[in-house]
């Protein structure tokens, strides 16, 4: 029988057509760390054991967590950084370019069929573009980064058609809040999950890494989309000569697990404190007065993400009382929204733009949520306390539905401002 | 045997206990200790200064899920935790733990333990005794190459054979 992408993809980089549940090594085509897990945590390690990176090559840095640095411990970290990856001969080193999620793939560095592995618990956001791309702590990418390797259960594939379109005014995001509170936090079993059907077929690349982004909230190791003519049209856009032949979904192939959802059928979700999994239809919480609006994250704030954004902004003010925040996820994809004019529509609706980085959502810079602070937000997680104040209530939903709110002063389906 | 039976006492938590939990945010650019000390604070604030060598971490389903940043299962190393017994795992910190030398064990019976009971966990033969209810709750055993990998003190100590190490 066919054999799933993600087994095709193991199968390549493992030299073994191996069953799921059996244990494989497999030889790791690219290494992607940040400045929290990587440098400073891998560098003593590899020190203690005498050996320097496998392939300079294939390691890719970016800084994104501590930036911008605002105190003697952030410039420390950044200063370590970025000797170690002179040191290390490494050459792909964005300092301060984004989130690297996001700029791993714009500047080229991932193609179909690749086995990729990332220092980030959204890793599997690269499995947008085809690739096996998962999330690894620093002490297991410090072995990869000393072996070029990693041992890896073969997994099961979960299997998520969306059938249908997409609603105006529905996204992603709405899909993946709905997934979580469907199937639950652990509904991944840390295996790999396939998204497929026409809703994910019409989807651009940007809202296909939303749904293989967030893979991470639904537990699973990683999240595919085969490739197709739209990974392939978005590759040749930047550049990357890549071949999707072998790297797509075969509706034929063995699964050991599958869901049939209908887009069409798809209101706006919002996740309310503290899960992802607590989504609802947005017309259940009309009574929710958010303080802050925050527009950010790997997840939530690319270019496609922004012009949703600026849709229910242009023209319009934030309510009085409530301060909307856009952090975008990276400098190359806020210069392209300044071209389209669309930070001049954040800037007159009253918005505050942020640094592209992880900012408020991953809660390690000075800037965080006071205690009390209701708060919307376009990130992908809201447990308790991890933007700031445990007190703090965030509430997640799409770019739009968190723009819609920053004008609205509530959460309302933003389909109204439309 | 490091891990062979010994007495502990069980802190009880629920389902789907996040990283940013055990490693809250705002602490991950200071040194372990410090870090450490934070650990559960919004959740369970009197935990990290109330915890005692050897204890026990009982999780439901999903613990530690979100983040892959080690130093959730760090900093319960650092405070001494024993091992973490838990009906299931998210993938990450589980691989993590393991890397970093802390047990982590499944048991599908997490739910007949009580905050205080004392254990006997044999993570070897696969059973977890809660003595204080008088009962052995059957574990999942750790597979054999983690289990390796575990008793040599986590992966690095494991990549030291490999490579030969630095003397010191």
């Amino acid at each position: 029988m066919a054999r799933s992408l993600a087994r095709r993809i193991i199968a390549r980089a493992s030299g073994e057509d191996a069953a799921p549940g059996e244990v494989v090594t497999c030889a790791v085509d690219l290494a992607m760390i940040h400045d929290s897990g990587g440098p400073r945590r891998v560098k003593p390690i590899l020190e203690r054991l005498g050996v320097g990176v496998w392939d300079a090559n294939r390691v890719v840095v970016a800084t994104d967590h501590f930036v911008p640095v605002f105190d003697e411990e952030t410039r420390r970290i950044q200063n370590l950084t970025r000797d170690w990856v002179k040191a290390q001969a490494i050459r792909h080193y964005y300092e301060e370019q984004g989130i690297c999620h996001v700029v791993t793939p714009e500047r080229g560095h991932l193609r179909p069929g690749m086995f990729c592995v990332g220092g980030d618990s959204h890793s599997p956001t690269g499995g947008a573009f085809g690739a096996y791309m998962f999330g690894i702590g620093a002490t297991e990418m410090a072995g990869v980064l000393a072996t070029g390797e990693i041992w890896l259960t073969v997994p099961e594939t979960i299997l998520i058609e969306w059938t249908g379109r997409l609603g105006e005014g529905v996204f992603a995001k709405d899909m993946m809040l709905f997934l979580c509170t469907r199937l639950g936090m652990d509904g991944g079993r840390y295996q790999a999950v396939e998204y497929a059907g026409d809703a994910v077929r019409a989807m651009a690349m940007p809202e296909r890494m939303t749904l293989a982004n967030m893979t991470a909230e639904l537990g699973g190791q990683t999240g595919l989309i085969g490739a197709d003519d739209v990974t392939a049209a978005h590759l040749a856009g930047l550049g990357v000569a890549a071949d999707i032949d072998g790297w797509g979904h075969d509706a034929g192939a063995e699964v050991e697990e599958r869901h049939v959802f209908d887009a069409s059928a798809l209101p706006p979700q919002i996740a309310a404190p503290h899960s992802p999994a607590n989504a609802a239809d947005v017309g259940e919480f009309g009574g929710v007065t958010p303080t802050i609006a925050y527009i950010g994250a790997c997840t939530g704030a690319k270019l496609d993400d922004l012009r949703v954004a600026a849709r229910v902004l242009k023209g319009r003010r934030v309510a009085v009382g409530v301060t909307l925040l856009v952090a975008p996820a990276s400098v190359r994809e806020t210069e392209a929204a300044r071209d389209e004019g669309i930070m001049a529509v954040f800037e007159e609706a009253g918005a505050r733009i942020l640094p592209s980085a992880c900012g408020i959502c991953a809660g390690y810079g000075d800037e965080r949520l006071e205690a009390g602070t209701v708060c919307i937000s376009s990130t992908a997680r809201n447990f308790k306390g991890r933007m700031g104040d445990p007190s703090s209530q965030v509430y997640l939903g799409s770019p739009l539905s968190t723009a819609a709110a920053a004008v609205a002063g509530r959460i309302i389906d933003p389909r109204e401002m439309l | 045997m490091v891990w062979g039976c010994r007495m502990s006492r069980a802190w009880v938590f629920g389902d789907d206990i996040d990283t940013d939990a055990l490693a809250p945010g705002a602490y991950m650019k200071r040194p372990i200790n410090e870090l450490a000390s934070h650990c559960m604070e919004a959740l369970a604030p009197d935990f990290a200064g109330s915890v005692r060598p050897g204890d026990i971490v009982v999780g439901g389903r999903n613990f530690g899920m979100g983040s892959s940043r080690e130093q959730a299962a760090e900093a319960l190393r650092h405070l001494g935790i024993g091992a973490v017994v838990a009906h299931s795992f998210a993938g990450i910190f589980y691989r993590n733990a393991l890397n970093l030398g802390l047990l982590a064990v499944e048991c599908d019976e997490t739910g007949r333990i009580a905050q205080g009971d004392e254990l006997r966990l044999d993570a070897v033969g696969g059973v977890l005794e809660n003595v204080t209810q008088g009962v052995a709750l059957p574990c999942k055993p750790v597979p054999p190459f983690l289990m390796d990998m575990v008793e040599a003190g986590g992966l690095v100590p494991h990549l030291e054979k490999r490579f030969g190490g630095v003397e010191s």
